[in-house]
């Protein structure tokens, strides 16, 4: 399925502002062009994206046609503990795309 | 008795169908393209009818762009982003791609710092919009007029 790339530090200082980096590979769909038969493409696109660090979630965001393919979305977050960041995709027809990242928080 | 040559009537039938067909094509084009009342009706929908400030909002987009495809896009909110002092959420919008909503982001004090950035895509030149949501209730949005010269979403396969 969908290749994932992920870039978060794997050692932090506790209380730093680290940024994450993520990146799908997507076709994200519109749902406006059409094949070279004249038929509509049917819109497929990732929804929504969530991380969550040791289960808490951090980051959300609702997708739309307007972002382009292979959605690729960067964020911070504060280095709290030592543990996992979890993310997940999901697109129109439900599927569920995940990755997960480990971090040392020292 | 019949009329063997064509009858003007005919011709001026031909000639105002011809015309209906071309004003439902406009009227069809005109509908596939967000409006800055579909984006204002977008922004009402996600936040409500309170009144939204300029300022402490910074949306960083290329001004000029050649493929409206992919254009790498950052937005950065001036909050502390304490317990009891953070952004909610931002919110960007277009106002001629076929929908106005570009995307929505919540986030929480853990975020530590209130920026994120994508990419996206742009159906023609326009204003972009990023309102942002504080804890406290505020909205405060930033603008910026992005110049496109190769549109997304019209190329075919």
């Amino acid at each position: 399925m969908a290749r994932t790339l992920i870039n978060v530090p794997p050692k932090a200082k506790r209380g730093q502002i680290i940024e994450i980096k993520t990146l799908i590979s997507h076709v994200m769909e519109t749902g406006y062009r059409r094949n070279e038969t004249g038929a509509a493409i049917p819109r497929d696109i990732i929804n929504l994206f969530v991380c969550t660090y040791n289960g808490t979630e951090i980051f959300r965001a609702d997708l739309h046609q307007a972002i382009a393919a292979n959605p690729f979305i960067t964020f911070f977050t504060v280095a709290t503990e030592s543990g996992t960041l979890e993310f997940r995709w999901t697109d129109d027809n439900g599927k569920v795309e995940t990755a997960s990242a480990k971090i040392t928080v020292e | 008795m019949t009329d063997e040559s064509p009858s003007p009537v005919t011709r001026r039938a031909v000639l105002a169908g011809a015309a209906g067909v071309a004003a439902f094509a406009t009227l069809v084009v005109r509908h596939a393209e967000a409006t800055p009342e579909m984006m204002k009706a977008a922004i009402h929908r996600l936040i409500g009818e309170q009144p939204v400030r300029k300022g402490k909002v910074t949306l960083d987009i290329p001004p000029l762009v050649e493929n409206g495809n992919t254009i790498a896009m950052s937005i950065a909110v001036d909050s502390p982003m304490t317990e009891t002092n953070y952004v909610k959420a931002i919110h960007v919008f277009n106002e001629k791609n076929p929908q106005p909503d570009i995307i929505s982001v919540h986030l929480s004090p853990r975020a530590g710092k209130a920026a994120f950035s994508t990419r996206i895509r742009l159906a023609d030149s326009q204003n972009v919009v990023a309102i942002a949501e504080l804890s406290d209730g505020s909205l405060w949005s930033d603008t910026v007029e992005v110049i496109v010269t190769i549109a997304a979403c019209l190329e075919y396969n």
